[in-house]
């Protein structure tokens, strides 16, 4: 068995390997190039050095995206998470019916960004508009329409995640610590939430980088008004790109930016959560 | 065991009928009559025409061979899509800018023009984009646009177009109408819908005219700094237009140009701002009861104003297609403009391409242009023989997308809070915004 693995890894390899340098190393270090470029398409670049660079942070917009980015990501962070594992709590209990509701909370994961976000469009200016007032035209409405939208997407997701992690801790634990007179306060805090530390971690991994790389429904429900003040950044990129004539290389250099922040916040974030996860 | 295997056998069943599939819609469109060389690619602009440019392709492939492919982008979405085309090894052969600035960016990919055909077909240069001696886009469609109006409802309201002969005349009217809306059953103006991909009806067009004006008055046709000397006169008729429509000015930015038609279609409404070619969405109303108003904002002497006649479709071959791609390019252009069929589907209304639908209804600049029998391009004909100027389109010298979508955003704004601080938004974003976007572009 072992031998054969040793002869034919190739034939395992290969293929994924290639798909990963075509479909993204290649693409990705182009990208770093072309940040460096003036170009039109990518087949015209002339270098240009740190320009493009320079722009991107003088920027206001850019700047203004970063900090919408970051406070909605910090929301949304606690929000998922907090009512993601509290519905997941409520369906590991013995209650009728939850597998229908366990379905229910992950359906809306299975519909397309940009589809959620013209739906969520329609029913929040359908109200808003029995007021006299509209998405767009507040910042704030703005804000909180992308948070109940991403809210309602993506607390069935995590939620699967959690449910998972509460059915993998041995019921013995919590049967010892009832014995021990444990109340259910204490059980929850000293023993399910540190078991569930490895779910934990994945769940603020997904939640925070989905909020960074969030495009879609951002371009849909509100794409960017009033004046910018709802624009994340990948949205700000995009329209950074496709906006102005001879932005492109711009476009690119914050793309890289934007990279290298998503990465960091990861990284710190897995450091400090793993930190945490306790061995069974 | 047998139930895995039929399993198999299932999906290797599906996987091959994807895979012939897959070929086969591409296979299918190859039978060549001739040994043509070339093949052409056009990336169409306007998604009204799109079934007219597709029936013409194919009618094209009939007649001679060649293969043509159009692919037309979404509303509002050309650059995106045209900047992605580009870059791929099979890009479009023929592209559109809408102008000066349009072609800043694309003028590395243009082949020159001047030798060809279809340039000889050319009746006035003001329709081409040259630089030195250099041709680099070709317009093929002159368009007006103006207050739509339906004559039926303006003259239950108890007037006609006689009555209007200014923007004082048109404010009166429109808001007498808006006072006795209810007992009328219908609004002055339609919703002017703010939404993302319909805002170019004020951002961009409506915008043209204080532009113009102050081109006019500095004697300019570009300039990297506006001053907004008319931006008063924007807010005039921008006031008129939201608050006598359908709908509350604070809901613009949930309503689309879509809204606008149909409720002009369906007249709960008289003036509807659009151009010649909506004519084939808004045909329903009756031709005899369409007409059009020039755009009055309010300046001196504009009783002598026309509607606002230009072209942003310009037509682009890429330097970089292979020759034989550039020459079968260049012959369907020239087939375009010169054969019957091409004539008459790209002029003709009602009945003109060759299946029996309608034509794109355009006044092509071109020797074989055809009499038009879109009444909205005859309307515009009767106003310049009336001796009215017609107002240049300005908006292809605007410096960026950018600015358009910062000054439609504005609008918005302002529309739904009318104060004067609002509208300091609105001049910024025009006035600065042009500035700063200008300086970025260059």
């Amino acid at each position: 068995m072992e031998k054969s693995i040793k002869r034919y890894w190739p034939v395992f390899i290969l293929p994924t390997m290639a798909a990963f340098m075509i479909g993204f190393v290649v693409p990705f270090l182009e990208g770093i190039y072309l940040s460096f470029c003036d170009f039109t398409t990518i087949k015209d670049a002339s270098f240009v050095g740190l320009e493009n660079y320079a722009k991107a942070i003088s920027d206001k917009t850019f700047t203004h995206a970063f900090s919408f980015t970051t406070v909605f990501a910090i929301v949304t962070l606690v929000l998922i998470n907090v009512l993601a594992f509290a519905v997941a709590l409520a369906l590991t209990q013995k209650i009728k019916g939850t597998n229908i509701f366990r379905t229910v909370f992950f359906m809306p994961n299975l519909i397309g960004g940009i589809v959620l976000g013209y739906v969520w469009q329609l029913i929040f200016d359908g109200i808003l508009g029995k007021f006299d007032l509209a998405l767009k035209l507040n910042a704030k409405f703005g804000f909180w329409g992308l948070v109940i939208l991403i809210c309602w997407q993506q607390i069935g997701y995590m939620m699967i995640v959690y449910i998972a992690g509460l059915q993998a801790i041995p019921g013995s634990l919590n049967e010892a610590a009832m014995i021990d007179g444990a109340n259910a306060r204490q059980r929850l805090f000293k023993i399910t939430i540190p078991m569930m530390m490895p779910s934990i971690t994945i769940c603020t991994f997904l939640t925070i980088t989905n909020s960074f790389k969030l495009f879609d429904q951002n371009l849909s429900l509100t794409s960017g008004e009033p004046m910018h003040q709802t624009e994340m950044m990948a949205l700000n990129i995009y329209d950074t790109f496709y906006g102005h004539v001879g932005f492109e290389g711009v476009g690119q250099a914050k793309a890289v930016i934007f990279f290298i922040i998503v990465v960091a916040i990861g990284l710190i974030q897995l450091r400090a959560t793993r930190d945490k996860e306790v061995q069974q | 065991m047998n139930k895995k295997r039929l399993m198999a056998a299932g999906l290797a069943v599906i996987m091959t009928a994807s895979m012939v599939t897959g070929c086969g819609s591409s296979d299918s469109k190859k039978e060549s009559k001739t040994d043509a060389k070339g093949s052409v690619y056009y990336l169409n602009f306007k998604p009204e025409a799109d079934d007219q440019w597709q029936e013409l392709a194919k009618e094209y492939t009939d007649e001679t061979g060649v293969k043509v492919e159009v692919v037309t982008a979404a509303s509002n979405q050309y650059e995106t899509t045209l900047k992605s085309e580009m870059g791929k090894s099979k890009a479009p052969t023929l592209f559109q800018v809408n102008g000066p600035v349009g072609l800043a960016s694309w003028k590395k990919y243009c082949y020159d023009l001047s030798g060809s055909d279809v340039y000889k077909q050319l009746t006035s240069d003001d329709f081409a984009l040259k630089e030195n001696d250099a041709v680099y886009g070709i317009g093929y469609a002159i368009e007006s646009y103006g207050i739509i109006y339906n004559k039926k409802l303006l003259k239950k309201a108890g007037y006609s177009q006689d009555d209007i002969k200014g923007f004082d005349d048109l404010k009166k009217v429109v808001e007498d109408i808006t006072s006795r809306k209810d007992k009328l059953g219908f609004s002055a103006f339609t919703s002017a819908g703010m939404d993302g991909s319909s805002d170019w009806r004020f951002k961009t067009h409506l915008a043209n005219l204080p532009i113009y004006y102050e081109y006019q008055k500095d004697k300019i046709d570009n300039t990297d700094k506006i001053k907004g000397t008319y931006l008063d006169n924007y807010r005039n008729i921008w006031n008129l237009y939201i608050n006598n429509a359908t709908c509350s000015p604070k809901q613009l930015s949930t309503k689309t140009a879509d809204d606008a038609t149909s409720e002009f279609v369906t007249e709960q409404a008289v003036f509807y701002q659009n151009g010649t070619w909506a004519y084939a969405d808004i045909a329903d109303v009756g031709d005899e009861n369409l007409g059009m108003l020039p755009i009055y904002v309010g300046v001196k002497g504009e009783e002598n104003q026309g509607l606002c006649t230009g072209t942003e479709n310009y037509w682009c071959v890429n330097k970089n297609a292979s020759k034989d791609d550039i020459q079968a390019t260049l012959d369907f252009m020239n087939w375009c403009v010169t054969s019957k069929t091409g004539t008459k589907a790209m002029c003709g209304a009602a009945n003109a391409m060759p299946s029996g639908a309608d034509g794109m209804g355009f006044v092509i600049p071109f020797k074989g242009n055809l009499k038009s029998e879109n009444p909205l391009v005859n309307v515009a004909n009767d106003y310049v023989k009336e001796g009215k100027t017609p107002v240049s389109w300005n908006f292809s010298t605007m410096p960026s997308e950018q600015w358009k979508n910062d000054l439609g955003s504005a609008l918005t704004t302002y529309a739904s809070k009318q104060t004067d601080a609002n509208w300091a938004k609105v001049k910024s974003a025009f006035v600065d915004g042009w500035a700063k976007e200008a300086k970025a572009s260059k």
